[in-house]
């Protein structure tokens, strides 16, 4: 609608009300007009013409370029802000679209409601027009073609606003309709009464079906439910079915509604009389919405995963603290002790008037014996732990490790943030050490596998293990001195220290995963190496001489044992 | 077979301290303890060079692994001496934090300290930083000791300074066992402990191995734990 464009362009922008401006678009044929102020409408430009036509009638015409993806973050801005009416709400083209049933009375009953919607608009600088219906079709019509009074006045931003029961879809009662519908115009009349003036094009049919019905002489709603319906059926058959059109308008037919939820997340909210603008004013709401949300989810039988508190400034903006658990919670204390640093830091700006907390993501949670001491299970407690760590320190700094299908010591060791790991490997997770077997080639002996295995080989803990207990990030380059290039080694440096090899082991030959690596990777012969004061470190030879694949063979160092 | 122990130098606590020698094993007979805290509570650990990972395999010995440790290390001590790698140790059960800083790391071995279902918290600090002060280990001692969490601070490339905590060692790595199997290969790690301070107990300095689920003296030139010439000879 243009003037969401230009009442947008007019905040950002220092111009004198009065300014005949038109914001542009780039056709085919040069500028097109997008939007116009009041002041330019008045002399003649119209959206959708060309400027240059519009600059014929009034030389003095301002050009602007247009930002409709600017327009469209507003909009989409503004239906995180309308959350604060109801939690379903749609973005339609320049509009929105809000289910409103059963929400009414939290504000008073619809007529409160409406006025609510455009006063908080009004502050915030846009102009909207409002209409109530049973069905969004008519909602549409209604607030985008009816020449009420109320709403009139140049006002071109739509905001509409659907109650949609499961009864009212398939047959609306007219009473109620009447209701409803009596917002807008003050009247009594019903539905139909109110949608016959209308423009057929409120039916958002699309161009050609509309001219080709002006031409037909059906201009009016009224004109064209006057026709049988066996007749219009007919005469549109194509994918702008104007039957379908009628009955979606008349709830005789569904409109699906890309927004709807089929189940609204748990959800806690506080109007608050006056907007809080001091900073303890999220926290000390937070303290009264937990019990709220805590209560919904015990009926629900859920627990959160994840819980996120929106504050709804005065100025039309959000912002949003949220946190993640390990394991489905309801306890209050634990909640608020997660949210309490991140809701603290919340700006108010211009001050917070609704705050609402919602549990985004929920699992399944039975009753709980809640034990009479704080005493929980020990999972619990580690949950809580893993949880208050990961909101302070971030989800990447606090992990588990989980085993990869890898031979590269470095891939093998896979880390998984602790937050994400499922709650039944919480406690568990001793996973078997990998022996000298699987993929880990025994590169110094000719002996098969089977010959190895008659001889009782140590176990792995017996012998200090096979693996460091800790690994470089990146192994570092080494010198190493050699009695042979495939021989043992005997001494190397690292960080400038010499080390004096007194005893190795070795080597294990680990071959680089082709499929995986390019295939100028080398393979590795990794020793176990102690130097002459006892420090045993795990050192390879990446490459062998003449394997084709570059130079002379290098050492890496690529962690101590333990 | 009875031998004495080769390498039993009580340095630290001078003379008076020697005198506690026969609280200390003259043969394998008697079963002779590492010192250890009567309950749960907080040991510092000095590693005797920040390139040596020996003290590694001294704690982890000491810690049981039936409930998951919490190992957190910050920045420093990962790039200096490596991150914790999960398959080179006797249990996988572990979360893992890396810190940005030393404040950072206290604040998660505190929490996990407060923690009853870890079976213990191991927090690496790199040199002398400054939240790293009386009050900081002073803090995680109480708190350990209040929830029966045991904690290990290690300290790597740092000095000595004041601190709550009730048992200090220096550990370095000493020559590891023979190894039955290859001469000329590593055995059994074996360390060379200081326990230069603690609570109620004597310090001393003992070369010690692991085996068998229980610390043995090492005699020092031999590289050999006590018993194990009664298991060659077997």
């Amino acid at each position: 609608m243009p003037h969401l464009a230009v009442e947008r362009w007019a905040k950002s922008a220092d111009s004198p009300p009065d300014a005949p401006v038109a914001l542009t678009v780039e056709g085919t044929h040069g500028p097109i007009i997008h939007a116009v102020t009041k002041a330019a409408a008045e002399r003649g430009a119209r959206a959708g013409a060309r400027l240059t036509d519009a600059r014929a009638l009034d030389p003095a015409l301002v050009a602007v370029l247009a930002d409709p993806d600017g327009d469209a973050a507003l909009v989409r801005r503004l239906a995180r802000w309308a959350g604060r009416w109801s939690p379903l709400v749609e973005v339609d083209g320049d509009g929105l679209k809000l289910d409103v049933s059963g929400v009414a009375h939290l504000f008073g009953g619809e007529d409160a409601l409406v006025r609510d919607v455009e006063r908080r608009f009004a502050a915030i600088g846009l102009t909207v027009r409002v209409a109530i219906a049973p069905t969004g079709a008519a909602a549409w019509a209604l607030a985008h073609y009816s020449p009420s009074p109320l709403c009139g006045g140049g006002s071109t931003r739509a905001q509409r606003e659907r109650g949609e029961g499961p009864n009212e879809r398939t047959a609306p009662l007219p009473g109620d309709a009447a209701r409803r519908l009596s917002l807008p115009h003050g009247g009594g009349r019903d539905l139909e009464e109110q949608l016959t003036p209308l423009h057929v094009s409120a039916l958002r049919l699309d161009p050609d079906t509309v001219r080709t019905l002006e031409r037909l002489g059906l201009k009016t709603i009224g004109a064209l439910l006057g026709v049988p319906r066996l007749a219009l059926a007919r005469r549109f058959q194509g994918a702008e079915n104007v039957v379908d059109a009628l009955d979606r308008m008349f709830g005789r037919k569904a409109e699906t509604l890309t927004a709807v939820l089929s189940d609204p997340p748990p959800r806690a909210s506080l109007r608050l009389e006056e907007p809080a603008m001091h900073a303890e004013a999220a926290g000390q709401a937070l303290e009264r919405l937990i019990p709220l949300l805590v209560r919904e989810l015990e009926q629900r039988r859920l627990g959160a995963r994840r819980l996120s508190l929106t504050g709804y400034r005065v100025d039309g903006s959000t912002a949003v603290a949220s946190v993640a658990t390990t394991i489905p919670s309801r306890e209050p204390k634990h909640l608020t002790r997660l949210l309490g640093d991140k809701v603290a830091a919340l700006d108010p700006e211009f001050g917070f008037d609704v705050f609402a907390l919602t549990a985004d993501w929920t699992e399944e949670l039975g009753a709980a014996q809640q034990s009479l001491v704080e005493d929980p299970s020990g999972e619990r407690e580690l949950a809580r732990l893993v949880d208050r760590l990961t909101v302070k320190l971030g989800p990447r700094r606090v992990r588990r490790p989980r085993a990869q299908e890898s031979h590269l010591p470095e891939r093998a060791s896979g880390w998984v943030a602790a937050v994400s790991s499922s709650p039944s490997q919480m406690g568990r997770g001793t996973i078997p050490r990998r022996g000298n077997g699987g993929g880990v080639k025994d590169g110094g002996s000719n002996h098969p596998s089977t010959m190895l295995r008659m001889v009782p080989l140590p176990t792995p803990s017996a012998q200090g293990g096979t693996r460091p207990s800790r690994l470089l990030d990146r192994p570092e380059a080494i010198a190493v001195i050699y009695a042979t290039p495939e021989g043992m080694p005997r001494r190397f440096v690292w960080r400038r220290a010499v080390h004096d090899i007194a005893r190795a082991e070795g080597p294990e030959r680990i071959a680089p995963e082709w499929w995986r690596q390019p295939s100028s990777a080398r393979l590795r012969d990794y020793y176990r190496v102690e130097d002459a004061s006892g420090r045993r470190y795990w050192i390879y030879r990446e490459g062998i001489a003449g394997d084709g694949r570059g130079g002379a063979p290098a050492w890496f160092i690529h962690g101590p044992f333990g | 077979m009875s031998r004495v122990v080769a390498d039993l130098a009580l340095v630290a606590g001078g003379g008076s301290r020697a005198a506690k020698i026969d609280q200390l094993p003259s043969g394998l007979g008697e079963r002779w303890r590492l010192p250890a805290p009567p309950s749960p509570t907080l040991s510092e650990l000095f590693a005797a060079h920040p390139r040596d990972g020996g003290w590694v395999g001294f704690m982890l010995a000491q810690v049981d692994s039936e409930k998951p440790l919490l190992w957190v290390q910050d920045r420093m001590a990962i790039l200096e001496s490596g991150r914790v790698h999960p398959p080179g140790l006797p249990s996988q059960n572990l979360i893992h934090v890396e810190a940005r800083d030393a404040r950072d790391a206290l604040w998660a071995m505190e929490e996990g300290v407060r923690c009853s279902a870890l079976s213990a918290v191991i927090g690496e600090i790199w040199g002398d930083p400054r939240a790293l002060d009386f009050t900081a280990t002073r803090r995680l001692a109480v708190a350990s000791e209040r929830s029966g969490t045991p904690c290990w601070l290690v300290r790597l490339g740092g000095t000595a300074n004041l601190s709550g905590a009730r048992m200090r060692w220096r550990i370095a790595s000493a020559p590891s066992l023979f190894n039955d199997l290859d001469p000329k290969a590593p055995g059994l790690p074996a360390w060379d402990a200081e326990l230069f301070r603690a609570r109620g107990m004597p310090p001393g300095r003992w070369t010690v191995a692991h085996e068998a689920d229980r610390f043995h003296l090492v005699a020092a030139s031999g590289g050999r734990a006590l018993g194990e010439e009664r298991r060659l000879s077997a």
